[in-house]
This record gives structure tokens, sequence and C-alpha cells, in this order.
């Protein structure tokens, strides 16, 4: 029976191409509008770090007191450097990292080569195994490396293709910004979608990492924040050693803790520690810390862009407004034969009978709608880097995933809009359809 | 026609669902086209919002150098990078400063009106420059003095001295002083040193163009600074002579000083430069203007497939009425007043619609608030778009001959 009623189908489809045609391309159109922004937000707003992203922790302590504090009393996005250091040498947390982005100047090997600009972070030895970076040769630094200031890096993948022509280049040093470093890890491409432990001081979807130094060595070398630095109140530093005491806010710490019992007590220990600096006098307020994971922190920064959430939510409305169109056009093609049902039902076919025949009909519609949905979302990703910043535009693409979910998306919204149209034609009465004719 | 609206109506009951369907689109499609329609006209106005600067001779060299040199080295090195720029065939000015207009984010810092003052008034943009800046962005001064080449200091890298006098916008200078006084007055830039206003510049675009800068658009100021060590080259070309001093200029610094990086796209022009800042502006009005444009197609051809169909189901209905003395033109006006009602039903509800999914933006996305304006033209356009839509099935059921009303089918 499915054959027949698909031939059935087939063939009441093509005696109205005009009408099939709008229905088809308003299928088409409205599921090519929702993947693509779909394609886009699905990039945007996903959890860059699965696994772990319930264990990692943003500490933040409140260093600018009430008066000058976020909307909402919220403590500010980074550390100062003081507070930094001290949660350094705690380190109560079992795998902690400080970090900050920095750039810096590398040479190529050659004598008649310029120097080019690699980007990455200051961070220390737990880092590497905290944010399941992979690597391709060695590892990270050993934690005594950051104890003792030690002038090593980690490179990608890409700047060993680069300087090493992709060789093991464990152990070479490196010159960037005119200091020497020992190679002693090179990580494979990695930059996690959006890169949640940057989202402030960095930029949440820039360019892959070149380049890890120890934040111990960095301090050594005074290299400066290539990211965000914030200050309130009186700016009464005038030098480097100033600017580090000052209540500028500039490192961002994370810190992995696997149970909620390590969760409280390092909870217990941020307000502990504001608590201190409160008697000290150098906070002259209350402790006020948070303690966000991965995706809090991610929700709390508004990563995702107002564009992306905003062109989902048209392009799905737009596609409501498709599948309504479709419901009255089916409406108009079932009822048009009316007169046809009225003699299958005379003949002996059951409701249910009309029900199959009709929704298999409209599945024929919502699969061809599918196909030209399919052709408009691979032609709108490819042209999506019009539409929005390159940067976000190339983490949208087409994976077997988003095929499946246009073809499905039409076919199911196609039926669903088939339901009142096909029940309008279930109960079409035989016996008036055939005395009228 | 007043007459006709009861037979209508009472038409209208026995098929309920196609006017139903018909009003729903209506509706949501004046929601969604009204919206589009705003959100292209507030990104439009944004992006083509003047930058006060003369952009179209304007070239951005990001210069970096491969190693950390001292402040003295720095400003030296500086110093023959700009006479080499200046001299330059084709150059008209150069400088060297932390940033540009529309770079896409910077140094901002808030201002008070007196040391001790703890909520800031303005939050505005930060330049440093010397005494050429405002000749080589073509800037127009517009009260007060430019800088004397003997305010200018040479500055490092977080080295924290506050200067003197200052040069603010027109923008800035009356948020601070509403009276239109600010020439001459002292202003506190997170310090206890004050700053006097010497000079007052029409308009100068921020470096950041988010919603947190836009809140205090176009205030900037200039401090009397110049950064050495890592910085941007800004040159102003005579006009026509830019591409000719973009190939000039990089080769001319790395002649001076080959140890320094230039990124290839390290090298901007205000073509470029706006490009990037406004990228997703643009996108989002292509974007809405896309969906605006096929949803319209889409509600029209709706329309007439099912007034189409309505009136193959009426045909001889017509036929008796038309048998019975009415004229074509009253079927035709059957059928368009038919539409209006439906359209004007659906209007009713779309502009709540529409209003209510602009406030819900409001409240989530820092949107502006919808004018009326653009719900009056989205009920016009959309009631105009269904009398167009029907026009055509309407005049093939005014064509139905009285001869109908004898046929069996």
């Amino acid at each position: 029976m499915f054959g027949y009623y698909v031939q059935l189908g087939v063939r009441s489809l093509k005696r109205n191409p005009w009408l099939t045609a709008l229905m088809v391309m308003a299928i088409g159109f409205g599921v090519a509008a929702s993947m693509i922004t779909y394609s886009v937000f699905r990039a945007v707003s996903g959890n860059p770090i699965p696994e772990k992203s319930e264990r990692l922790f943003i500490p933040q302590i409140d260093s600018w007191g009430p008066k000058y504090n976020l909307l909402g009393n919220e403590p500010p996005y980074a550390l100062n450097y003081v507070d930094a250091m001290a949660m350094m040498r705690t380190h109560k947390a079992k795998h902690q990292t400080m970090l900050y982005p920095i750039g810096l100047s590398a040479l190529p090997r050659g004598g008649q080569s310029i120097p080019f600009t690699v980007e990455g972070f200051t961070v220390q030895s737990d880092f590497f195994a905290m944010f399941d970076v992979p690597f391709q040769y060695g590892g990270a630094w050993p934690t005594s490396d950051d104890d003792q200031r030690a002038a090593v890096v980690v490179i990608s993948r890409k700047l060993n293709d680069k300087l090493f022509g992709g060789e093991n280049s464990l152990g070479r040093e490196i010159t960037l910004s005119g200091h020497n470093y020992r190679v002693v890890g090179i990580t494979e491409n990695w930059n996690p979608k959006p890169r949640f432990f940057a989202v402030w001081g960095g930029s949440s979807f820039g360019n892959p990492s070149d380049i890890y130094i120890p934040i111990s060595r960095a301090m050594d070398l005074r290299i400066d924040t290539a990211g965000n630095n914030s200050c309130r109140g009186r700016i009464d530093y005038s030098d480097w050693d100033g600017w580090l005491q000052s209540n500028c806010v500039w490192v961002t710490p994370w810190v992995q803790l696997d149970s909620a019992a390590e969760v409280m007590q390092y909870q217990q220990f941020l307000e502990g520690y504001a608590a201190d600096q409160q008697r000290a006098g150098r906070y002259g307020w209350a402790p006020n810390v948070r303690l966000r994971n991965v995706m809090e922190w991610l929700d709390y920064m508004q990563v995702v862009p107002k564009e992306s959430s905003i062109s989902l939510l048209v392009a799905l409305g737009f596609f409501a407004i498709c599948l309504i169109n479709t419901i009255g056009l089916l409406l108009a093609k079932f009822l048009r034969r009316a007169g046809e049902i009225g003699v299958r039902r005379a003949l002996g076919a059951s409701r249910r009978e009309i029900y199959m025949q009709y929704l298999i009909e409209a599945g024929a519609v919502g699969l061809a709608g599918g196909v030209l949905g399919l052709l408009l979302t691979a032609l709108g990703i490819s042209g999506v880097g019009l539409l929005f910043q390159p940067q976000i535009a190339r983490l949208a693409h087409l994976d077997i995933t988003l095929v499946g979910l246009t073809l499905l998306v039409s076919i199911f919204a196609t039926m669903v809009a088939a339901l009142y149209p096909t029940w309008r034609a279930a109960q079409v009465q035989p016996a008036w359809q055939l005395k009228s004719n | 026609m007043m007459l006709q609206i009861k037979p209508i109506l009472s038409a209208l009951r026995r098929h309920k669902a196609g006017a139903v369907l018909i009003a729903l689109q209506t509706a949501l499609t004046l929601a969604i086209v009204c919206n589009a329609l705003f959100i292209i006209q507030q990104r439009v106005a944004h992006l083509s919002a003047p930058s006060g600067i003369d952009e179209a001779n304007l070239l951005v060299i990001e210069n970096n150098w491969a190693s950390k040199l001292s402040k003295d080295d720095a400003d030296a090195q500086q110093r023959a990078d700009l006479i080499a720029l200046r001299q330059l065939p084709g150059v008209h000015n150069a400088i060297a400063s932390n940033s540009y207009p529309m770079r896409g984010g910077g140094w901002d810092q808030f201002i008070t009106l007196t040391p001790d003052q703890t909520t800031a008034i303005g939050d505005p943009a930060v330049y440093l420059g010397d005494e050429h800046f405002l000749d080589t962005l073509g800037i127009k001064l517009i009260a007060g003095r430019n800088f004397r080449p003997d305010e200018i200091h040479p500055i490092a890298n977080r080295e924290n001295v506050m200067p003197p006098v200052t040069i603010v916008t027109k923008a800035l200078a009356d948020k601070l002083f509403p009276d239109g006084s600010a020439l001459g007055k002292s202003i506190y830039a997170m310090s206890s040193t004050p700053t006097v206003i010497v000079g007052i510049v029409d308009v100068l675009q921020t470096q950041s163009l988010e919603n947190w800068q836009m809140r205090n658009a176009y205030q900037s100021l200039i401090w009397p600074m110049r950064q050495v060590g890592d910085a941007y080259y800004i040159l102003r070309a005579e006009p026509g002579q830019l591409a000719a001093v973009r190939q000039a200029a990089v080769k001319a610094l790395y002649a001076q000083n080959r140890m320094r990086i230039i990124n290839d796209d390290g090298v901007l022009d205000y073509a470029q430069i706006r490009q990037q800042a406004y990228d997703s502006d643009h996108g989002m009005a292509v974007l809405m203007g896309i969906i605006c444009v096929v949803l319209l197609a889409i509600t029209a051809a709706g329309i007439v497939g099912l007034t189409s169909f309505w009136v193959g189901q009426r045909r001889k209905q017509i036929g008796v009425r038309r048998a019975l003395g009415a004229t074509k033109r009253d079927i035709l006006s059957y059928f368009l007043t038919e539409n209006l009602l439906i359209g004007i039903a659906g209007v009713v509800i779309g502009a709540c619609l529409a209003i209510g999914m602009n406030l819900w933006m409001v409240s989530h996305f820092e949107m502006a608030r919808l004018s009326l304006t653009y719900v009056l033209a989205g009920i016009v356009l959309l009631l105009l778009l269904g009398q167009g839509a029907v026009l055509a099935p309407a005049v093939r059921a005014s064509r139905v001959s009285p001869v109908e009303a004898t046929r069996s089918v």
C-alpha cells in the first residue's frame, strides 16, 4: 500500500506543479534559514570542554568594593597582581593556573628573515592537564620550573612547523622578543571554541595560541598583558612596579575542583582570604566572592553574540510562517480533491487509509523541501562569512548531523503541518460528495 | 461596500480554517517584518555614523619592535620613523598613537569633575597624540587651541603621567559641562592631578563601537603624549596618493630599521577598518533584508494560493450572484473586501506580536524600543500586499460567467 500511496502522492503533486513548488520552496527556505543560523549558534554556544566543564572554576574576588563594582555589585572579571600572586602561593586547589594573554615576536631561521608576531598565554604548569591540551611532542613543564622561573616554552604545532619545519624540536632554543626559551612541549593544533579560559582577558573566538610560557618567568621579564586591564578609583602609580601593586585587574585564575566537597572548601577558602584582606585593611568591605564553572562563566559573560541569538530567533519565526503557509496550501490542495476522497471512501477506504495517503503525500513535500533546504543551507553556510564576523563565520560548517537534522526537521515539520488538512480530508462525507456530483 | 460586509462574514464562517491561517500568517509576518526593518534601520544608522576624520586619505600601520627597547631607544627610533614617514612623497602628515578610531576596542578612562568624586561623569576613549594629531586625522578644532610642541611628552608602557592639558570632543565637553563652559575648565581622569581643557574638537569617533561605549558616543579626549614602543602610525596621504603611500611607507620603515614587525593585516586603510568595525552590523542588515523579502514573497504566494482555491470552490455561487445581477465590480470588491477584513484581523494581532517581540528583545539583547512608525508602515505594507496578492484570483472570479449557475459542477 505504501508504494501505491507514494505513487498517488507524486501524481497529485504533479497535477498542480505550481502549488507544489510553492510548498517545497516555503519549506526549503524556512528550514535553510533556521539551519544556517543554527549552525552558527551551535558553534558559539557549545560547551568547549564537555568532559570537565563542571569541574573547572574561575574564582573572583571583590577587589574594587561596592563603590566601583560592576552592575549588581558583581566583583571584577579578573584578579589584580597582588591577589593573583597570593592565590598562586597558597595553591589551595589541587590543580590551578593563573594566566594572561601575551604577544611576542619570533624570528624564523635564516639570516634574511624578518620577525613576526606570536600570540599566546603565560600560564602555570597545571594549565595543560587542566584543559586537556593535546601534545604532539613532549608535554607541560614540571611544576618546579614555575618555582625556578625557568625560561621554557610550549609551542603549537603550527609554530613548530614554521620555525623547525615540523621536526621534533624538544630541547631546542627559540628567541621571543629578544629572550631565549627552551622548547619543552609541542601541542597539537588546539583552540577550544569558545576559548572559555580567556573570555575577558583575551577574545572568545580568537586565533589559536602559538606559545605558552611560565607566568613567573614573564613577571621577571616584565612582559605586559596583551589583553584587558581594568582599573578603578584613583590611578596613583607611575610605573610598572606601581602598576603591579594597583587595583588594576588583568590576571585570570582557573582552578580544578573534582567534588562538591572540594568546591565547598574552595569557596570557604576564597571567603576566608577576602576576610583576611578586610582584617588587614586592604579591602574596606565584606568578602564578596564568586566561583563559577565553565558554562556558568560563559553564560555570565554573554559569550554568545546577540546577533547570533537574534538571527536564530528571527529564522525560527520565519520557519513558523512557512509552515503556516504550508498548512493553508495543503488544506486547499486536499479539499479540492474532496470528490476523489468521497469516491475512495465509498469504495471502502477507511479513514486510516486516507490519513496514510495524505500524510505520505505531505512527507514527500517535506522531503523535497528538505533537499532544497539542504542545498540552500550549504550555499548559505559558504556565504555566512558575508553576514557574520569572519572569526565567528568560520565556526559554522555543514556536518552529517546538520544534514540529518535538516532533512528530519523538514519532513517532520511538514507532516505536523499536514495533520489538520489531513484530518479535514478524512472528515469528508462520502455520501455528500457522491450526491453533489 | 458596507452592505457587503455581513454576507462576507457569514461566508467566512463557512471556511474558518483558511481565514484563520491567512490572518495568522499576516500577523506573524507583520511581527517579523516590523522588527527586521527596525533592526536594519538601527544597524544602518550605526554603521553610517560619521567618524569625524579624513577617512579617504588615512592609513594605519601597526608597528611592533622585535625586542623590548628602553624608553630612550624607543623614543629615538620613533622620532626617526616619524621623520622618515613625513618626508615620503605624497604623505601630508604622520603621527604615532596608542590607537585609532573604530579600532574595535582600546583605552578608555573615567572622568570626574573633582578629585574625590567617585561616580564618573564620562567614560571617554583616550587617544595619545602630539601637535600633529589633529592635522593628521583631519579633525576640526572648534574652540581653544592645539597642543604646543613643548607640551608633548613621550610615554612608555604602563607609565602613568597625568598631562596638564587635554583636548576633548564637543560631545565630551557637553557631557561634562552642559552649560557649554568646558574650555579652560579642569577635569580629573582617575587622578588627583587636574587636566585643563585647552581645545575642543568637533567629531572624533571612539575606538570601541560596542554598546557600552555607544552610551558615551563620540566622547573622546586627546592627551599630549607620544606612545613610544609598540604603537600605531597614522598617515594622512595627499588626496589620491593613498595607494602609493601604502607601498612606500612600509618599505621606508623597514629601511629605517629591520628589527620590527609589521604584519600583513597590520596595514589598514579606513575602508578596511570600517568593514571590520561594522562587520556584524552589515551582516545583520543584509540577513534581515533577505528574510523580509523572502517572507513577504511567501506570504503573498500563500494568499494567492488560498484565494485561488476559494474562487475555484465558489464558482457556482459566483455564477448565481452574477445571474442575479451582481456586476463584475461587485464580485471583485467582494474578494478584495474579504481579504481586507482578514488582513485587518491579522495586522491587529500582528501589531501586538511585533511590539511584544520587540519588548522581549529589548529586555534580552539591549535593543532599542520599536518606533510605532515601523508598526504603522508594516501594517500598510501588509494590507497592500494582501490586496495585491488577492487581485489576480479576484479578477479571475469576476470573469466567472453567469452561465456557471446553470452548470452542475
